[in-house]
């Protein structure tokens, strides 16, 4: 007993257009492309005592210092933030003790021992502005990334982006990075 | 002179058939691509710039923290912070951060970061508080939020 097969009307779609065009002006308007970047540190874990530094000799830690007037003070001599990554170069890369085949620092008796043992500290006052510490923790991780990419220049041939997991590992070793932020003082001016 | 007459050559109209398809394909991208605006900002803020910026892959594994000073002139121009969609004090930042690491799938926890984006003009005293409160949250993971320069040079400029 088949059904008498009637017809379907055809479905205009000429509206179908502007349907979606009006999702995809919604879309458009809402949309956010912005992928957040930034400085990627690591806090130490929290401890009821605020010694931060034992037994680390005296020369092997390179101080930053930043006053209210955003003013910068390193190893107690005044500095502007284009000093910075050059310092902490010659500082990480001192090799005082000669134990680090890799580096080619000036071996300066009075600065750090090996990359290993390097630490580098910034104090900064309750009234120093965010933007002069963002500036000078890149510098600092700058100093680091630049010594990286050089060994790892010399090493592989190739950017420290570049390497492998593992490759990236053993440059780690070979400059491992100590960045202690203090916890704010007061420091004058 | 006889004019021949010119024979009207009809254009045929352009079909629109497809254009739906291209809409549609554009409508699909922007849907995949798109994230919705989460919060509304409250405060001012000017990010900094910097160079050594790694992007922060994992959008549901970070959580934010605005700093400025308030948009409406009624809270004054002490910088202030801002957590979701309303200003807050330094003793809320511990138990927030708290709550929203709950959020988080166990297992990717260690991986939970906190991004601080902060205006360029706001005080390291109150960063530092919050710095404090996120080591007692056990929240070590942090990002100085920061918009990409394209050398030390162009960061330094807007110092002099």
């Amino acid at each position: 007993m088949a059904s008498k097969k009637r017809p379907v009307p055809e479905i205009n779609a000429g509206s179908m257009a502007d349907i979606a065009f009006l999702l995809l002006i919604f879309f458009l308007v809402t949309t956010t492309m912005d992928v957040d970047k930034g400085l990627l540190v690591k806090l130490p874990p929290w401890t009821e005592e605020t010694s931060d530094e034992q037994d680390i000799k005296e020369k092997n830690i390179f101080v930053v210092l930043v006053n209210s007037q955003d003013q910068l003070l390193i190893e107690e001599e005044y500095a502007t933030l284009e000093d910075v990554r050059r310092l902490a170069k010659e500082f990480i890369d001192n090799n005082g003790d000669g134990s680090c085949q890799d580096c080619r620092g000036l071996r300066d008796p009075n600065s750090s021992d090996n990359p290993k043992k390097a630490v580098i500290s910034i104090q900064n006052d309750r009234g120093t502005s965010y933007k002069i510490f963002v500036s000078v923790r890149n510098e600092l991780l700058g100093a680091y990334s630049e010594l990286r990419n050089d060994i790892a220049q010399r090493k592989f041939g190739r950017a420290y982006d570049k390497l492998s997991e593992e490759d990236r590992l053993t440059i780690n070793e070979v400059y491992p990075q100590f960045i202690s932020e203090a916890e704010p003082v007061k420091i004058g001016g | 002179m006889p004019f021949k007459k010119k024979k009207k050559i009809e254009t045929p109209p352009v079909s629109t058939a497809s254009l739906p398809d291209i809409v549609f394909m554009l409508l699909f991208f922007f849907m995949v691509t798109t994230t919705m605006r989460e919060v509304t900002l409250l405060v001012k803020l000017k990010k900094p710039q910097a160079t050594e910026i790694q992007k922060l892959v994992r959008k549901d594994l970070t959580t934010y923290i605005y700093i400025g000073s308030p948009m409406s002139a009624a809270l004054g121009n002490e910088p202030r912070i801002q957590l979701a969609d309303q200003l807050a004090s330094v003793g809320d930042v511990q138990q927030w951060v708290i709550l929203q690491r709950e959020e988080v799938n166990e297992a990717e926890r260690p991986k939970f970061t906190v991004s601080i984006k902060s205006d360029i003009d706001a005080k390291m005293g109150l960063i530092s508080d919050i710095k404090q409160e996120l080591r007692k949250a056990q929240a070590l993971k942090l990002s100085y939020s920061a918009n990409p320069a394209s050398s030390p040079e162009e960061m330094f400029k807007v110092y002099r």
